[in-house]
């Protein structure tokens, strides 16, 4: 699947887009939070706090408990600052 | 009940004319008794801010606007509505965002435009990171609980 990552996640991350293959178990959207952030260091400081972090699965947003398993794109960003 | 207008909704970089946006909507119709159009600016926060780089997620902020605007078109009987959202960079005193309402009376206009602005503000998938006037390195901007509470006001 791709992740995408927005503002202060992307700059932590140091990337915008990858292509990633998160293992079987890792079913949800905190369970791939999880997974991402054993990546490297710029992932642990991305998602140090989850609490502020948002996601979205197939451009709409998704709970920490979404599934993911049939996602195609799933997002990665901070709380929303438009209007 | 006349059957539910097909909202506008716009993701650009381009600026946009309001005056001619209201004149979109009302174009040919005698039918319309309020039309309530909100402008969102950029403002210099007293002189220390040079501009705004907006960065938005394409595809899913014009979906997620079009929810919205799905939203308000299921809560109260408009007559039109046209949201337009800017990203890119915006300079102090540009506008940033429109969200007109129309509807034949005044209060729907009124709450149905308040409600979009809300719910864009919390949902719509834009960032914005200040750029300051003294050249210093500037913050993303952090999300407001204001805005989720004026957010959750609606449930």
């Amino acid at each position: 699947m791709r992740a995408l990552y927005f503002a202060w996640v992307r700059e932590r991350i140091g990337l915008a887009e990858e292509e990633i293959a998160p293992p079987g178990e890792v079913a949800t959207v905190r369970q791939l939070i999880d997974w991402l952030s054993a990546r490297g260091d710029g992932y642990a400081a991305a998602f140090a706090n989850p609490a502020t972090i948002r996601a979205a699965v197939d451009k709409s947003h998704a709970a920490p408990d979404a599934p993911i398993g049939a996602a195609r794109e799933i997002a990665f960003f901070p709380p929303m600052t438009g209007g | 009940m006349a059957p539910r207008p097909a909202p506008s909704v716009r993701v650009q970089a381009e600026d946009f004319d309001p005056g001619r946006e209201q004149a979109l909507l009302t174009q040919g119709r005698r039918d319309i008794g309020a039309l309530v159009s909100f402008v969102g600016l950029c403002r210099d926060e007293d002189g220390a801010l040079e501009s705004l780089e907006l960065e938005h997620y394409p595809g899913m902020a014009e979906a997620e606007i079009a929810r919205v605007a799905d939203q308000a078109l299921e809560r109260w009987p408009l007559q039109g509505l046209t949201i337009i959202h800017r990203f890119g960079r915006i300079l102090a005193g540009e506008r940033i965002v429109l969200v007109i309402a129309a509807a034949r009376r005044r209060a729907d206009a009124f709450a149905a435009a308040e409600f979009l602005m809300d719910y864009l503000k919390t949902r719509a998938p834009f960032w914005k990171k200040e750029r300051r006037a003294d050249g210093a390195a500037g913050d993303w901007v952090e999300a407001k609980s204001d805005d989720d509470n004026a957010a959750e006001r609606w449930r």
